[in-house]
């Protein structure tokens, strides 16, 4: 919440339930993000993205264009948005299916599968 | 805005297990900066209906805080510590955390040892690499490693230690084993 439009008072909480933010919905095409998924604004985020015109994106997602200009976790993003995992995924995947973010996936065992990566954690979780 | 589109950010995760008040928020915050993550995986799991929305302030069942830790070993490279909530009705979402994780960190308290043989259970079955770490509490009577091992029925080359998760560097030493053991099963799975 640092530059975002304060356009509530935070300690009222929430204006808008999580859930009717994404209009009831608990399924979508971003259900299977995963919470280490990496998040990327396309295009420049806020005010240069293709999608400002009329209906465009609503406070939520202007949040996350700006978390996401650089690469964030789905995990890091419902954190700074202080949204359910749920919900932030549902707004995910309507907002790649819009072409306004990219997610990646971490490839399964991929990663677990690179020696040279777990040398380099060892070592850096040594020299914490 | 410096970042030039470099290969892909790598995030590992590692689940952080074991019974209820064994340690597992405590050892996340020993090592990372910790954050309350919330979940509502339960609402719509159960496919709860919208219109029940209303009632939810009474039902808190609906809202898991998880914790949630991150340490960054350089940028990009990320590992994530998830503690998984440790009751059995939460368990539908250890299935999620634990696809394609590094390893996991089965807490356990020898006063209490059965707590954590759900999660061990779990990881066995799943091939999830893990280690056992035995918190030693206060007031606690010791135990050996070996007798841990025996009494969880271990395989022999799954790590046992003792541990105290208030400290740090007990904190790293598990991590630092935890992927130590991840990285011989990879090897020895080549």
């Amino acid at each position: 919440m640092s530059d975002g439009p304060q356009w509530f008072d935070e300690e009222a909480g929430p204006v808008v339930r999580p859930y009717a933010l994404i209009r009831g919905r608990t399924r979508s095409s971003g259900d299977a993000f995963d919470l280490v998924a990496t998040v990327r604004t396309i295009g420049g985020g806020p005010g240069g993205g293709p999608n400002g015109g009329p209906g465009g994106v609503g406070p939520e997602q202007q949040l996350i264009l700006r978390a996401a200009r650089d690469p964030i976790s789905v995990a890091d993003l419902a954190v700074e948005l202080d949204l359910p995992v749920g919900v932030v995924r549902v707004l995910l995947g309507d907002m790649r299916d819009h072409g306004l973010i990219s997610v990646t996936s971490p490839s399964a065992g991929g990663a677990r599968s690179n020696e040279r990566i777990l040398k380099e954690v060892i070592n850096g979780l040594r020299a914490l | 805005m410096d970042s030039v589109l470099s290969e892909d950010p790598v995030a590992l995760k590692i689940l952080i297990a074991g019974g209820f008040g064994v340690g597992k928020t405590t050892l996340v915050g020993s090592i990372s900066e910790i954050k309350p993550l919330r979940t509502e995986e339960v609402l719509s799991d159960r496919g709860i209906g919208v219109d029940d929305i209303d009632g939810v302030e009474a039902k808190t069942t609906t809202t898991v805080a998880m914790d949630f830790g991150r340490i960054t070993i350089r940028d990009g490279l990320v590992v994530y510590l998830f503690g998984t909530p440790g009751q059995e009705r939460f368990w539908f979402m250890w299935d999620e955390l634990s696809h394609g994780a590094l390893g996991a960190v089965v807490i356990a308290d020898t006063r209490r040892l059965t707590d954590c043989f759900p999660s061990v259970d779990y990881f066995e079955q799943r091939g999830t690499p893990f280690v056992v770490a035995v918190n030693c509490f206060e007031g606690a009577a010791r135990h050996t490693v070996d007798d841990v091992r025996i009494a969880l029925d271990l395989d022999d080359d799954v790590p046992v230690m003792l541990c105290d998760v208030r400290r740090r560097n007990s904190a790293k030493e598990i991590m630092v084993t935890l992927v130590e053991h991840s990285l011989r099963t990879l090897t020895s799975a080549n």
